[in-house]
């Protein structure tokens, strides 16, 4: 067995340096390192270097995001037969969820999704890399595992195409690829798929699978989301359960519904260090309070029954968290580093205004009650500012330093002083 | 974060083998322009003086053995790049005045400046030899070590007292502020009971050690203002000189790193042929990397080497020149790391490793935000100075303070680096730039 990874190992090397300064050099060398962590050493410098690189981090965000894509199989075979049969009763999660039914339906219909997406963003990746001569980035690593899991179930492969192939190159690659980009190349994808195909991406025919297919036939089958009654003030309408939003047991797009598993994501996400909790707990505070506000407003009589926004605003403040894409866009999109702030301060405004925005959003699109994908993506455009004004107060206190600056004279206190440095 | 590594230095101290040839690498005087003062095949003294500073012809850079100086080698456009002595059987010293206690900073400065002590002051800003027509308003000493495997100047320094305290007394005379001595809370540091210094006792992981996080801690730079720093082992020196009237170039040395066998500290003379104590130390393998200096701010440099005018301490680690299966997946027990990515090192903090040279990944784009600040304990937005240096925005890089930083200050945050930038460089650059552009 040694022997033989060694002989691999020792012909990819002879390959690697055969591509050596060749147009396709970087495609080889995105299989390569896939592979084998290269043999690159440290010049000058630090000459030891720590055990992460980009790709480990990336692959961290994936591992994230499996449990939520194994939900996602379940979830939508159980949308589906529920539509068609009835919720069961006394439901039972080994019984009537976590079936073999359920997850083949799901596997097969969520998976081309998942390889559509990749396929699509990483043939762009690769021709741009060949192009630009640059290493291929692992940016779409994790992007391409977020695309399918922000749509709804039936989107049409070649709209996801569309949309990957436009977010990709607008939203990424003319910035300069991963690191420089603007806006959220997933999101990017999602807002494209959102004004340019409107109709599959609302209403009540778009989230549980078959339903576009069957409608107006005899077997027409629907499913609202929670936010999609609430905004018709039905909320009587519907028969969830907290334990249900909470767990997931809901219509939605792919990934978005379980709030559960979102959370063990984004638990797994902030101990492990690679995203950040700042953004998380200031996006969860933003949204808890602008649902405050509404409750407030509910609860002043200042709106009515009869008003447009009585059902989301009278929908308790915490159940928002549970509902639609705010809990994944708060763990998985928010916490994009390059599109976010960058500043530890400007983490905490930025994820208020995240939270905040997207549940104000949510209650008064008439369209579309869904804020979260447009609130991150306007806080990505304001983020440089955040930063720029966060960066400009450590600016304005050197400068203070300066003017008050003195030359301390010899003393004659003969204690030692104590000094703590506090990092990791 | 502290760096644990295997192959610190045991405390025990042998001498080194003489070396037949020493040598002067300019390189470790950064932005020196050197104007030789004695041909090729001229005898010399240990101290006399070998080149000056083109920029400050008082500043004199002197031998640290007497001998033959048998080669000057040159790069491109004949910059000179080392001279190298061929040292005589007994050692001769070029002889200056005893320093009297009460000489006057002129006479001190005078003294230092030609019997070639003056490069171990060094200044911030722009992190080069001190312009010695400047006044500055601070001077910093680190003894306290955090870095990983440097010499324990608490051990090195033992019994030197008395040249420390010459070279203290000194040196206050030389600024109208504080001389800042930091020691490490709880040592038993010779500094301790010396006089005409502001001691501090200074605890937390690496970079408190750095002589850059104690300034900006206690009497940070401003702009316009200079403060020079030197370290412990040089004060030896320099003190040694004013006692005694010669530059001994004398100096204790740490020899570590995972790759010795047997990693202790040696005597020798600043430089003297690596070699010449390497292998005394015995080396595991063919394939590791000499470092003039520690491993996250030293030096490449080779067996036939010689030791750095400012090191301490030499390091020798593996190469890491191989690749490794599926290495930016699989869980990670043997290296150590600053996230917990499928990474372990948070589960044994004290737990010893033995890193290679390996980048352990591909250099990319700066992509994660808010890591560099949880080991930079620097009142200073490590990734925005950064940015600001490669797009040259010389406003911005002032305005962030990189006046106040040097690459070493950079070294923790590009150990932990995930893009794997090449932070102490752009640092560099950046100081160039703007001592190019401002002055």
């Amino acid at each position: 067995m040694s022997n033989k990874r060694l002989t691999i190992k020792k012909r990819l090397h002879i390959l690697k340096h055969r591509y050596r300064g060749k147009k396709m050099a970087p495609a080889f060398n995105a299989f390569h390192t896939f592979l084998f962590s290269p043999d690159e050493t440290t010049h000058n410098g630090s000459h030891i270097r720590a055990a992460d690189d980009l790709k480990r981090t990336m692959n961290t965000v994936i591992l994230a995001l499996i449990p939520v894509l194994l939900f996602s199989f379940f979830n939508t075979g159980y949308q589906h037969y529920s539509a068609i049969n009835g919720f069961p009763d006394n439901f039972a999660v080994m019984d009537h969820f976590l079936t073999w039914d359920n997850f083949w339906l799901g596997f097969v219909q969520v998976m081309p999704l998942v390889i559509v997406s990749y396929g699509v963003g990483l043939l762009i990746e690769f021709i741009f890399a060949i192009i630009k001569g640059h290493e291929v980035e692992e940016g779409y690593l994790v992007t391409g595992m977020l695309v399918p899991l922000i749509v709804p179930v039936d989107t049409p492969l070649w709209m996801l195409a569309v949309a990957v192939v436009f977010g990709v190159i607008i939203g990424k690659e003319v910035f300069g690829g991963t690191g420089m980009n603007i806006l959220n190349p997933a999101l990017t994808i999602r807002a494209f798929l959102f004004f340019a195909y409107p109709t599959w991406m609302s209403g009540d025919k778009v989230w549980v699978h078959g339903a576009v297919d069957r409608a107006g036939t005899a077997d027409a089958i629907s499913g609202e989301t929670v936010l999609g009654y609430l905004a018709q003030n039905n909320a009587s309408e519907f028969s969830y359960s907290v334990s249900d939003m909470f767990f997931g047991f809901i219509p939605g797009s792919v990934g978005e519904t379980s709030a559960f598993l979102i959370l063990l994501g984004g638990l797994f996400l902030i101990f492990s260090k690679i995203a950040s909790w700042r953004i998380m707990v200031s996006a969860v505070a933003g949204s808890l309070v602008m649902g405050l506000i509404f409750n407030g407003v509910v609860d002043a009589g200042w709106i009515g029954e009869g008003s447009t926004f009585y059902g989301l605003m009278s929908f308790d403040f915490w159940k928002h968290l549970l509902v639609g894409g705010l809990a994944f866009g708060i763990v998985y999109m928010a916490t994009d580093p390059v599109t976010g702030s960058q500043t530890n301060r400007g983490k905490w405004i930025y994820g208020f205004l995240i939270g905040f925005i997207s549940v104000m959003i949510r209650v008064f699109n008439p369209a579309y009650p869904e804020g979260v994908f447009l609130a991150i993506l306007l806080m990505n455009v304001f983020a440089p500012t955040i930063d720029h004004y966060v960066v400009r107060g450590n600016i304005r206190r050197r400068m203070k330093r300066l003017k008050q600056a003195t030359i301390f004279p010899k003393s004659t206190d003969e204690k030692a002083k104590e000094l703590k440095v506090e990092t990791l | 974060m502290n760096i644990n590594l295997v192959g610190a230095a045991e405390q025990n101290t042998s001498k080194a083998v003489l070396s037949n040839v020493y040598a002067i690498n300019l390189l470790d005087f950064h932005g020196i322009m050197p104007k030789m003062l004695v041909k090729q095949g001229a005898e010399v003294k240990a101290g006399e003086p070998l080149f000056y500073s083109k920029d400050n012809q008082d500043m004199l850079f002197a031998s640290p053995v007497s001998g033959e100086l048998i080669d000057i080698t040159r790069g491109a456009r004949r910059k000179i790049l080392t001279i190298k002595i061929l040292a005589d059987k007994t050692q001769d010293y070029l002889e200056h005045p005893k320093m009297r206690p009460d000489a006057d900073s002129e006479e001190i400065k005078s003294l230092l400046l030609k019997s070639g002590c003056w490069p171990f002051i060094r200044q911030r800003p722009y992190d080069r030899v001190a312009d010695p027509t400047a006044t500055p308003k601070a001077i910093f000493i680190s003894a306290y070590v955090t870095a990983p495997l440097v010499a324990d100047v608490d051990y090195t320094l033992k019994g030197k007292e008395e040249e420390l305290q010459a070279a203290l007394t000194a040196l206050s005379k030389l600024t109208p502020g504080k001389v800042h001595v930091s020691v490490g809370k709880g040592s038993n540091s010779p500094f301790n009971k010396l006089e005409d210094i502001e001691l501090h006792k200074v605890s937390g992981p690496h970079p408190a050690g750095l002589v850059g996080t104690q300034i900006n801690k206690l009497d940070p730079i401003n702009k316009g203002e200079v403060v020079w720093t030197i370290t412990p082992q040089d004060l030896v020196i320099i003190g040694e000189l004013l006692l005694t009237g010669r530059f001994n170039a004398q100096r204790t040395v740490a020899l570590a790193g995972s790759a010795v066998k047997s990693p202790k500290y040696f005597t020798t003379k600043i430089g003297a042929e690596i070699a010449t104590f390497l292998y005394a130390s015995g080396v595991k393998d063919e394939n590791f990397r000499v470092i003039n200096g520690d491993v996250l701010t030293g030096k490449k440099t080779s067996p036939d080497g010689y030791l750095g005018f400012y090191n301490n301490t030499v390091s020798v680690i593996p190469e890491g020149d191989d690749y490794e299966f599926f290495g930016w997946n699989k869980p990670v027990f043997d290296k150590i790391s600053a996230t917990r990515a499928l990474t372990f090192s948070w589960l044994q903090p004290n737990k010893k490793y033995d890193l290679d040279t390996n980048i352990n990944g591909e250099h990319r784009a700066f992509v994660v935000t808010g890591m560099y600040e949880e080991v930079f304990p620097l009142d200073i937005y490590p990734l925005q100075l950064l940015k600001a240096c490669m797009v040259k925005d010389l406003d911005e890089m002032e305005q962030l303070g990189l006046y106040e930083v040097i690459p070493e200050d950079f070294s923790l945050t590009e150990f932990i680096c995930i893009s794997k930038q090449p932070h102490q460089q752009i640092i560099r650059e950046g100081l160039d730039l703007l001592q190019k552009e401002i002055g």
